[in-house]
């Protein structure tokens, strides 16, 4: 009996745990990702509370932070403490490695034909620093000093000097070390997908045959691998400065009563190194969002994705112009102006490329055969969010014009709209998408409407009116802002904006339900449910290891074949030989 | 209040879910596939686009009319331009806004699923796709064009007759320079900040301050260091174990000499005398007998004096560490000396006559300003919205902007209809726990009752003696609270 029960719990480890199946290690990363995103999203309905209502006692922040809010009332320190852990947990955890380490892992094998992950190993280890990064991160919440404050860029000097602040103790090296795990776990997957994808293409999966999604993860991990190093390179450098009396970021310095052993460092070399990262880091977030809407839309307009070869070449334009742009987040840091100009040229460029994929995106549910389930809803949100935030990134790329506007509520909108709920949206609508070939099992519609619409009504509620608040010049961080008589009359959105932030955090409830009820007690799934091209569903419902029963798949054509008139069905599977006469995309 | 409409909600919730399963019991009895979304769900769903449309363009509108227009008329002159650019940028923006997110909403609401029909094979077209790459293209070479012509005429050199503003900053205040009638700023270096030079300008009678009150810390310091209790019992204890070994066994001598030489190092720094004896390599064995004595009943008195403390071995140590970077602070404030007695530097005299305001600063209407921001902790940021100008102040490295002030306070009050408004200058790069609430007051006014208000403000060195502020003392205390809870 009791040799048995052994014998079942070592099948679960290497089931569950140390699963080298990429199909497992993405479902790993997805309630990784989950369990991050409730944190964030916690994290920020307390703040919400203190701006909207500030001062004001409510007992749930005291049940939740004790000592951070005595009475009930938000202590100062932890304000900006949540605000930066919320920043960094929902940047990093739950765009960067929830989203490319659930989708990348999940559909890259199944998409391009492959068996597995070129290394099953490394994608093991990407998983395990992802999870041990993670929960060092969480853990920093609870150290004495708080949590790093700095916002989660953390500048120094402030986030460099345990004397400036109490959140730039403990907390901050614990987010340092978390932050270089996280990237080790970053690039070990990034490089496994590119190889992948270079390498493992099943027959006839010509780079032209390949669905956007994997297009998208991979200039997302290219992009990566490129960029994540460069991160590292700034934050072990701002370690040495806290730790070993180095002075890379710091000079003239005169804090809690003592003038520092520093000079000759810059605080704006750290700036030009993490936003060297920090901007590609924006693509990384978006990309694979924007690679699984267009395979969402796709396949739910019932129509070929519009400019097959633009989508791609926006891909690329957007991933090359993202790596000279990062100058546009430090406009008003005393950068020489001519610098600044080179940067506003190559940062309004981006917005070519962006255009042609909302114009195409649109062109494509033109005279289409809509089937609205809830991935298709986020996903035409997303293009909703993806035209309205990118908008205002013309202003913010505008020197001239950020010089008013940076680091204001006017930013916080633009970024929350563009990159915040359209990358989230992207990862809802692969979550739906794919949750029968993830689960086997199917979610409920009816659920997911509901989360649909209270999330884009909740979300554009949250940030569309920060717009107004922040161009009434009410500069974020915050922690309240009674003391400026000129921001008074924009005070009356702050309640509102906190409104739709609860309710935006309830309405997460419909899908976690949905989700984890659907795990167990969902619909079973069939093998094709949505009628779509791509490989992954020529793979049975049960997983396999090794994905296919027989021998990989041959491909024949696009992955885009919907409504076909040659094809008596709206879909056509890659797989499909071509009928007599076609004429092949 | 709020609690009672989270649990509402929170019931709410509950509630639905419970439908749902009851619902989702039911459609597995009639046996239809999650998949197959009916007619009806499709329907509702794309109408539901066009009831979020008006809702999101009807709320857009009003938060345009009700607060599109919050911020005055710019108070500068680039930020005329700037608003010109603004308003420019936002008519194309609107426009797109609404045209793209239009055709996206209208598209989904029409043509939402039907089984009887099937969607248009469209997968490209060359022309259609060149028309919206090129047309962008265009429409952002303009934005780009008019942006850089603002942004060259905002960051070019100021006028040689601007006046010159220095912006300091530090947690959590701000503090402006103006030159002296000499019209040049003294140096300044942060090693020479003390309470009464909060700026540290450079001039004689600053090094010599600084260098007296680093004196006195280090002095303050080397005392508590020395009379910490727990050192003094062991290094009397080894002493006396030395002593007692010195009575036995003449053998052992040489090396035993050499120990007590090391015990008495251990206090060099404060205690020179002692701790030159130990080169006394052939001192006769009384003489060295003598010497432990004589230590030992200085311990014994130093252990009965009132200065006596306690401390952890890691306050030790942190005192230790904060006495060694005291005295390279000292070497450095030297080193400030030193220069000055070599050279013949006109701007060692220069900041004499500058003159150091807080709380609010004053700048004359239609004179051209060249601001210079400092920073002496973290990174902070200048923000003028009135005047679209902002500007980070970065430790170690000076800052620069120009402007143009054409709108007096008391004009502004008379557009505004509001007596009470005064411009104000913000941090807006998070600086640490009171970043909120770090501010002061500009006042725009006439030249005449500038150059008033400006004669009215005393030199440096005159001032010297009322400089230190209650809250510059608690700031440093709270600050020096925070090491040693790190430590």
């Amino acid at each position: 009996m009791g040799d048995q029960a052994h014998h079942h719990e070592e099948s679960f480890v290497s089931k569950y745990v140390f699963s080298q199946d990429h199909k497992m290690i993405s479902k790993q990363f997805l309630v990784t990702a989950i369990v991050m995103g409730v944190v964030a999203v916690m994290l920020s309905v307390f703040f919400r509370l203190q701006l909207g209502w500030p001062g004001e006692s409510f007992a749930i922040l005291e049940t939740f932070l004790g000592k951070w809010a005595p009475d009930g009332v938000l202590d100062r320190n932890a304000y900006l403490a949540l605000v930066t852990i919320h920043g960094t947990i929902m940047v990093f955890f739950v765009l960067t490695g929830g989203l490319s380490g659930t989708f990348s892992n999940l559909l890259i094998p199944l998409q391009i034909g492959a068996r597995d992950m070129a290394s099953g190993f490394l994608n093991m280890l990407s998983y395990w620093f992802f999870l041990f990064s993670s929960v060092i991160m969480i853990f920093s919440l609870f150290v004495e000093g708080g949590a790093a404050s700095g916002g989660w860029t953390v500048y120094p000097p402030l986030s460099a000097l345990p004397q400036a602040m109490p959140g730039s103790g403990m907390g901050m090296t614990l987010w340092l070390i978390s932050m270089v795990l996280f990237v080790v776990s970053s690039l070990l997957g990034g490089l496994n997908y590119v190889v992948t994808i270079i390498n493992l293409r099943t027959k006839g999966m010509s780079m032209t045959r390949l669905p956007l999604t994997i297009w998208a993860f991979m200039v997302t991990a290219i992009l990566g691998v490129l960029s994540f190093p460069v991160l590292v390179s700034a934050v072990v450098l701002l370690l040495m400065d806290r730790t070993m009396g180095t002075a890379f970021y710091l000079s003239d310095i005169f804090i809690g009563g003592e003038a520092l052993d520093v000079t000759g460092g810059s605080p704006i070399l750290y700036q030009h190194l993490f936003w060297f990262l920090g901007h590609p880091e924006v693509y990384i977030v978006l990309l694979p969002a924007l690679g699984i809407s267009s395979e969402v839309i796709a396949t739910n307009a019932r129509k070929p994705i519009f400019g097959y070869k633009a989508m791609v070449g926006s891909l690329l334009g957007i991933g090359f112009l993202s790596f000279i742009v990062w100058g546009h987040h430090m406009f008003v840091t005393g950068m020489n102006p001519f610098i600044g100009s080179v940067f506003v040229f190559t940062t309004l460029l981006i917005a070519i490329p962006s255009a042609v994929k909302a114009f195409n995106y649109i062109t494509t549910l033109w005279k289409g055969n809509i089937r609205f389930s809830p991935a298709m809803l986020f996903s035409i949100g997303l293009v909703s969010t993806f035209v309205t935030g990118g908008l205002t990134g013309i202003i913010l790329a505008d020197s001239a014009l950020d010089v008013n506007v940076h680091d204001t509520y006017f930013v916080v909108a633009h970024f929350h709209i563009v990159m915040g709920m359209s990358a989230i949206f992207g990862m809802l609508a692969g979550v739906y998408h794919w949750f029968p070939k993830m689960f086997g099992r199917m979610m409920n519609n009816k659920l997911g409407f509901v989360h649909f619409w209270i999330t884009i009504v909740a979300g554009y509620g949250v940030f569309f009116p920060m717009h107004f608040v922040g161009i009434a010049g009410a500069p974020r961080r915050y922690y309240e802002y009674s003391n400026f008589e000129f921001l008074n009359g924009v005070q009356d959105l702050q309640p509102i904006i906190s409104t739709f932030a609860i309710v935006g955090a309830i309405g997460q409830l419909f899908f976690l339900f949905n989700f984890f009820y659907s795990i167990r007690y969902g619909q079973k799934a069939v093998q094709n449910p949505w009628k779509s091209n791509t490989l992954e569903w020529t793979t049975p419902v049960k997983h396999l290891h090794g994905n296919w029963d027989g021998p990989l798949p041959i491909v024949h054509r696009w992955a885009y074949d919907y409504s076909n008139p040659v094809h008596e069905e709206d879909f056509v599977l890659q797989t499909t030989p071509p009928l007599d006469g076609e004429v092949m995309h | 209040m709020k609690l009672l409409i989270l649990l509402v909600v929170v019931l709410g919730l509950v509630a639905a879910v419970q439908l749902s399963k009851i619902y989702q019991l039911s459609i597995s009895l009639r046996g239809k596939r999650e998949e197959e979304i009916s007619e009806a769900d499709n329907r509702m769903n794309g109408g539901l686009w066009l009831v979020f449309m008006v809702l999101f363009y009807a709320s857009f509108i009003v938060l345009l009319i009700r607060y599109g227009d919050y911020l005055p008329p710019s108070a500068s002159v680039h930020g005329l331009a700037v608003d010109q650019l603004m308003n420019f940028n936002m008519a194309i923006i609107f426009a797109v806004f609404f045209l793209v997110n239009t055709l996206l909403f209208w598209f989904s609401a029409k043509y939402y699923y039907r089984a009887d029909r099937k969607a248009t094979f469209y997968s490209h077209d060359n022309k259609l796709e060149l028309i919206w790459t090129v047309i962008p293209s265009i429409v952002l070479a303009v934005i780009i064009a008019f942006g850089l012509r603002t942004w060259n005429e905002m960051t070019g050199e100021a006028a040689d007759d601007a006046i010159r503003v220095e912006m300091y900053s530090k947690q959590f205040d701000w503090t402006a320079r103006y030159p002296g009638n000499d019209g040049e700023f003294g140096l300044a270096n942060y090693n020479l900040i003390t309470p009464l030079n909060a700026l540290g300008i450079v001039t004689e009678e600053g090094v010599e301050s600084a260098l007296e009150e680093i004196e006195v810390k280090i002095a303050k310091l080397e005392d508590e260091i020395a009379y910490e209790k727990g050192h003094l019992l062991d290094e009397r204890e080894e002493l006396m174990e030395r002593l007692h070994e010195d009575d036995h066994g003449h053998g052992h001598a040489h090396t035993e000499h050499d120990h007590s030489g090391d015990a008495n190092h251990v206090d060099q720094d404060g205690h020179d005398d002692h701790a030159d004896h130990g080169d006394h390599g052939d001192a006769p064995h009384n003489g060295l007998k003598a010497l432990l004595e004589s230590r030992i009943s200085e311990i014994d008195h130093m252990l009965e004096s009132d200065k006596v403390i306690i401390l952890t071995e890691a306050a030790y140590e942190a005192k230790e560490d904060k006495l060694y970077r005291l005295k390279r602070h000292r070497t450095r404030i030297m080193e400030i000396g030193e220069f000055n007695f070599d050279g013949e530097l006109s701007a060692w005299d220069a900041g004499r006559d500058d003159r150091i305001v807080k709380g609010e600063f004053h700048l004359p209407l239609g004179r051209e300003v060249e601001f210079v921001f400092r920073s002496r902790d973290v990174i902070h940021s200048a923000y003028m919205p009135h005047f679209r100008t902002q500007m980070n102040s970065v430790p170690g490295v000076p800052t620069r902007f120009k402007m143009t002030p054409i709108i007096s306070t008391d004009s502004m009050r008379m557009i505004l209809d509001d007596p009470d408004f005064d411009y104000v200058l913000l941090c807006n790069k998070v600086c640490g726990a009171a970043h909120f609430n770090m501010q002061m007051k500009i006042v725009i006014e006439s030249q005449e009752a500038y150059d008033a208000w400006l004669n009215e403000q005393d030199p440096f060195l005159v001032k010297e003696g009322e400089e230190e502020s209650e809250t510059e003392k608690a700031t440093a205390e709270v600050a020096s609270e925070n090491i040693t809870a790190s430590l």
